[in-house]
């Protein structure tokens, strides 16, 4: 069991500094007039932790484990849709304007 | 489904958020970013819920229908004025969401393959606690950052004796926790951590004023990618690994733009503070200066007699609503023949970017607003620089007053323009509480007034 265990703590391990590199380099590719949208966008995928209440509000019946889950599953669903909408709200923003605008 | 295609399913997902992120090189591709973070997300949603011992359906169903409900509802309502806190306000339901999934693997390790209860191995304890730390800290100090930002709580810095003496203790007990729980598992101890993660995150904001809020939305931003981090690595999962790191590492980085925008370290704007009773002795000297005065129609009348005109917007723009009175100010210069460009100082708003989207809200096109670094060698073959709802990031003292607790801090040259329009509602000092030696230029015109206000009377007067 924890021989097994340090084993995957190491694979976890080199997966995250692998990641971090490439958030580095793609964070810095980010243009600064969108660094908001970046903001809304992270804050979006970094509900990926539904993934964890998913599965702690999997089983049937209840136990407190359960209701830990679905509050999880709640929390992170406001952050989901309410950061994806709103980075496609600035976002639209951005869109190239129609020469000579004349929207409002 | 087996653990290989969940393992493939869940990379392509955290593929998906990396494109996300790369999408946001240009404004262009940005928007195609964000559908792929949406593919990527309903993807690990959906893997998730293929998964053996998920089973009920309802409940999740019911759950992801109600929180998506909110969001989306927040979402569409919010102004984009109140942009800075709606993300604090997100931050915080990421921390706190990290807390239940930690507390929910506590009470029922079996369901994530981490052991038994009250023998869970130590490595997910430890990686357990460390997410929960996080996470509530995230979640505390996002809800004050909240606060703070909507005015609910004072944005002045709330500084006290003794106080990071007692933040450092608050960081030993809570390692002193983590150390206990992890020998004994005791759900009491999990509880206290949490707890005292929570006071230590309200402790960590206290100290931090208003416009040091770019650095603090950035900093909780990742925070919330390490809480996510530390869940990834107690559930052993890749995905909220990898996510967690890119969530993480582009929060870092954003926070050391902002502090660089300003000049100072990370450090320093943690320890907090700035902006109070200090920056007190570098006031009074100016009361007999003088000040030139003007009104609407000689803006108009300066502008319309110019060849080029930078704004630069400020805080104060945001609070005035003043960017659609702004644009149509502009978009007459602009057809009068002047070559009228927005320039934003890093640190202008209450987060990064902040201007950015409230130009583009007010429908300028993004090529006319540009960044400190690109335009900042133009001002001096500038005409007229209309600065509104700025104030510290064009002062020139911190240039050449080594006294001022603004030196260093990169400025707009807004000074070595010809003329400068300078829009203010009264002449208190800005965020810093540093006067600015601008106003008593003879280049100098202060327009005193409503910036929104100021903007539309200066549009009549240009009709």
């Amino acid at each position: 069991m924890e021989a097994h265990s340090s084993e995957v703590f190491v694979i976890g391990l080199t997966v995250f500094f692998l990641a971090c590199i490439i958030g580095y380099y793609v964070v810095w590719s980010v243009t600064p007039a969108l660094h908001s949208p970046l903001m809304g966008v992270t804050n979006a995928i970094s509900s990926v932790i539904i993934v964890g209440a998913i599965l702690a509000a999997g089983p049937f019946g209840y136990d407190t484990s359960k209701i830990f889950g679905i509050i999880g599953v709640l929390l992170a669903s406001i952050n989901i849709f309410g950061g994806f909408i709103v980075t496609y709200r600035m976002l639209s923003m951005f869109k190239k304007k129609p020469k000579k605008n004349k929207k409002d | 489904m087996s653990a290989n295609m969940v393992a493939v399913l869940y990379l392509i997902s955290a593929l998906m958020f990396i494109f996300a992120l790369r999408g946001l090189s240009h404004p262009e591709s940005s928007r195609l970013g964000n559908i792929f973070g949406i593919v990527g997300m309903i993807i690990a949603i959906i893997t998730t819920l293929m998964f053996k011992s998920v089973l009920s359906y309802v409940e999740i169903g019911a759950a992801i229908i109600i929180g998506g409900a909110i969001g989306t509802f927040i979402a569409l309502r919010i102004e984009m004025t109140a942009l800075p806190q709606l993300v604090a306000a997100f931050h915080s339901l990421v921390g706190i969401a990290a807390v239940f999934v930690a507390a929910a693997a506590f009470y029922d390790p079996a369901s994530f393959g981490i052991g038994k209860v009250g023998s869970i191995g130590t490595s997910s304890l430890i990686e357990m606690s460390i997410g929960t730390f996080i996470g509530a800290i995230t979640f505390s100090g996002s809800v004050l950052a909240f606060g703070k930002l909507q005015g609910t709580v004072s944005g002045k810095p709330i500084v006290f004796k003794f106080q990071h003496t007692i933040n450092a203790l608050i960081l030993v007990i809570i390692i002193s926790l983590i150390v206990i729980f992890v020998t004994n598992q005791s759900p009491s101890i999990f509880w206290t951590i949490v707890i005292v993660s929570i006071l230590l995150g309200f402790l960590v904001v206290i100290p931090i004023g208003g416009a040091d809020m770019p650095v603090v939305v950035s900093m909780l931003n990742s925070y919330s990618g390490w809480a996510a981090c530390g869940i990834g690595f107690t559930l052993s999962n890749n995905l909220l690994i990898i996510t967690g790191a890119l969530v993480g590492a582009s929060g870092a980085i954003l926070s050391y733009i902002m502090s660089k925008g300003m000049n100072r370290s990370i450090i320093s704007v943690v320890l907090g503070g700035f902006g109070g009773e200090q920056a007190a002795s570098s006031v009074g000297d100016n009361s007999d200066k003088i000040v030139k005065q003007g009104n609407a129609e000689d803006a108009a009348y300066i502008m319309k007699n110019a060849d080029s005109v930078i704004i630069v917007p400020g805080y104060g723009m945001a609070v005035a609503q003043a960017q659609h009175a702004l644009r149509e100010m502009g978009d007459i210069l602009k057809k009068e023949g002047i070559n009228v460009r927005y320039a934003i100082h890093p640190v202008a708003g209450r987060m990064p970017g902040h201007m950015n989207v409230l130009l583009a809200e007010a429908n300028v096109p993004y090529e006319e607003v540009l960044e400190l670094d690109e335009i900042n060698h133009d001002f001096p073959m500038t005409e007229v620089s209309f600065v509104i709802g700025a104030n510290d990031v064009t002062n020139p003292a911190a240039k050449t007053d080594e006294t001022s607790p603004i030196y260093g801090m990169p400025i707009l040259d807004v000074e070595k323009s010809q003329t400068v329009l300078f829009i203010k509602r009264s002449m208190a000092t800005g965020y810093s509480g540093v006067d600015n030696e601008l106003f008593y230029r003879d280049n100098t015109t202060m327009l005193f007034g409503d910036a929104k206000k100021m903007c539309e009377d200066i549009v009549k007067s240009l009709a």
